[in-house]
């Protein structure tokens, strides 16, 4: 029950090799672009990559690398897809629509009919049953159209933000729903929410350019990312860079001390810390005071930056400048006169840094 | 609740009540009113002219009959054509892609601006009996040229492409997502086409296939010259009119009188606004989907 899969799709430049185990729900996210639809397509046989194989409970998905070409068809694969709409058959009912696979399936008409009745009442939309698509609301048919998915017993669920068209009444019921069916289930969800990925998935996987930036336990991407899409979806600043001593150096010749200590990861720290490596600094915002001079007072960091944008955040105020982010309070910010395009110095104490090899 | 949605629905009302700023010049107004007039008058004028007092006759006579029920069972069978034909054609042309393909689409689209005794000539160098397949149709005992099947033929030929341009738009317009969830939810090509694209392109087949009949059923250019006009078996009604208008102009109008009458049950047919959203239970409780999802 594993889902390897490689493939490589050179108009997008898109390779990514990806590993579900069984029972296993991966979350992906990354940027717009990143090529995370094209990975749910490749997985569904709705896109032919250029090269690569792919593997579902020993059943081959496809083999495009030997000189014997292998394709198995999307109906044949066993990988239902759930996407951001759900796509539910105009002219049948929602019951009609869950016994779909079913039926697709050779299941005789009244039996597969009861089972859809019952996927329905799992998704708590058996009231629902004889309504037309066009008479559900948004989180009804989305409800529907989970029951759908899973009605045809899929091997493995893919779904494509499945919550990101939704209002912000029904999203959480549903949240609460996929947890549930999701439990023990083997899926690939494809998110924007961090929510989804801590809440749904046991491990996250970023994709950035069409290739993976980084993967693992949510948990742990979030607490210590190596990618900046990944920092910013924790909300940390995040600057990469070479490791020297307990600190980072960036191309741009910025010194950022650090230490080197792992708080709350399991990684091993000391193989991952090479000095002249690969490393990265990583600070909350609220770490991080904003003065108008250069304030050095060992051991911290002071750089000065140029103010992007000032927007609010919670009951603080976030200072922006390129890349790196301050929150501080509204009277501090007032204080200081803060606006865009003024030179402030950052300043973030080196216990605060989190260093480490990337 | 109730309230609130009755108050809805009398906002959107008045909101349709007032007309919108067009921009619209006025001599614009004047040459459309003239367009209208070319269309209308003519057949006001014909109608003006019918005999009212012998129209059941004239239209009941045996020729007439003979015609009219022809001009239907051709017209019924070379619909049928263009739609087991056409369907195929359209889903390819909006589906699929191959080289040649806008090629094979401009091609197929040729009839609807060809004349149609330049079609006519086409078919019968085609399936006549000096023909490209008339030879061998010929040694096989198959003669179709001046026969029912040709006339069934020469329509076929003017009228698939209506069938194929409407449905081909419908079919692009759906887009191909819920085939590729109902093929991710384990149908089989042949079960999806079955349940999934001939429903959602009902609408557009139906109007291509009202259309295609009535282009069939005004066949005169192509018909008269691959098939001739032979009572009973290739005169078809406007074969009929054509023919009479010289011996006895009153059946003319009035059997013109049934073709428009057949003319305008297709466009309100072809062109009615479709009811696709069933109205809802009365037991309904919940708010309605946002109005974007009934737009087909």
């Amino acid at each position: 029950m594993t889902l390897s899969f490689h493939a490589a799709v050179a108009a997008r430049g898109f390779d990514v090799s990806l590993t579900v185990r069984p029972g296993e729900t991966v979350a992906v996210m990354g940027p717009n672009g990143a090529g995370k639809s094209t990975l749910l397509s490749g997985v569904a046989g709705l896109l032919s990559p250029d090269g690569g194989r792919a593997e579902l409970n020993g059943r081959t998905l496809f083999d495009l690398d030997g000189g014997k070409r292998t394709w198995t068809p999307p109906h044949a694969r066993g990988t239902a897809l759930l996407a951001q709409e759900p796509l539910l058959f105009p002219h049948l009912s929602a019951v009609d629509n869950v016994a779909f696979g079913l039926r697709s399936a050779g299941v005789p008409k009244r039996e597969a009919k009861q089972q859809a009745l019952r996927w329905l009442s799992e998704v708590e939309a058996e009231d629902l049953a004889l309504r037309r698509p066009a008479e559900l609301s948004g989180g009804q048919a989305q409800r529907v159209a989970v029951a759908r998915a899973l009605a045809a017993d899929p091997a493995l669920l893919l779904l494509d933000e499945p919550l990101a068209a939704l209002d912000i009444h029904s999203a959480p019921l549903l949240r609460r729903l996929f947890k549930r069916v999701l439990a023990g289930r083997q899926a690939i969800i494809v998110t924007h929410d961090v929510l989804d990925a801590l809440i749904l998935a046991d491990r996250v996987v970023i994709l950035e350019n069409g290739r993976i930036a980084e993967e693992g336990p949510t948990r742990e991407v979030l607490e210590r990312p190596r990618s900046s899409f990944a920092a910013g979806l924790a909300g940390l600043n995040f600057v990469p860079g070479t490791l020297q001593g307990a600190g980072v150096r960036t191309e741009e010749g910025l010194q950022i001390a650090g230490h080197g200590e792992d708080p709350g990861g399991s990684r091993d720290s000391a193989r991952l810390c090479t000095p002249g490596g690969p490393g990265v600094a990583v600070f909350p915002p609220s770490a991080v005071s904003v003065f108008l001079d250069d304030a050095h007072g060992s051991p911290r960091n002071s750089f000065a930056v140029t103010i992007t944008d000032l927007e609010p955040h919670g009951d603080q105020v976030r200072v922006r400048a390129g890349s790196l982010a301050a929150d501080i309070t509204p009277a501090a910010s007032a204080d200081l006169g803060l606006v865009p395009g003024m030179t402030v110095h950052f300043v973030v104490k080196a216990a605060a840094v989190a260093v480490y090899g990337a | 609740m109730i309230r609130k949605g009755v108050a809805t629905r009398q906002r959107v009302k008045t909101r349709t009540r007032v007309p919108a700023y067009s921009g619209i010049p006025g001599w614009v107004r004047v040459l459309a009113v003239l367009a209208a007039v070319v269309v209308v008058l003519p057949l006001l004028a014909m109608v003006l002219k019918v005999d009212w007092a012998h129209f059941i006759p004239l239209v009941t006579s045996e020729p007439s009959q003979t015609a009219l029920g022809l001009s239907l069972r051709t017209s019924a069978a070379s619909t049928l054509l263009c739609v087991v034909l056409g369907v195929p054609l359209a889903l390819v042309l909006a589906r699929d892609t191959f080289r040649l393909q806008g090629l094979l689409r401009s091609l197929v689209l040729l009839p609807l601006v060809l004349p149609p005794v330049v079609g006519g000539i086409a078919l019968l160098y085609t399936f006549g009996r000096q023909g490209l397949l008339g030879k061998t149709l010929d040694v096989l005992g198959l003669q179709i040229a001046f026969s029912t099947t040709a006339v069934v033929l020469a329509q076929t030929f003017v009228a698939l492409p209506f069938l194929v341009v409407s449905l081909e738009g419908a079919l692009r317009t759906s887009g191909s997502r819920y085939e590729a969830v109902a093929a991710t939810l384990g149908a089989r090509p042949g079960t999806v086409f079955r349940r999934v694209t001939l429903p959602l392109v009902l609408p557009g087949l139906a109007s291509g296939a009202v259309l295609s009949f009535a282009r069939s059923l005004g066949e005169f250019g192509a018909t008269l010259t691959f098939a001739g006009s032979l009572q009973g078996v290739t005169r078809t009604l406007p074969l009929e009119i054509y023919l009479q208008r010289e011996t006895d102009p009153d059946a003319a109008v009035a059997l013109s009188l049934v073709l428009v009458a057949v003319a305008v049950a297709v466009v309100a047919l072809a062109y009615r606004r479709p009811a696709l959203v069933r109205p809802a239970p009365a037991s309904r409780t919940t708010a309605p989907a946002p109005a974007g999802a009934d737009v087909p």
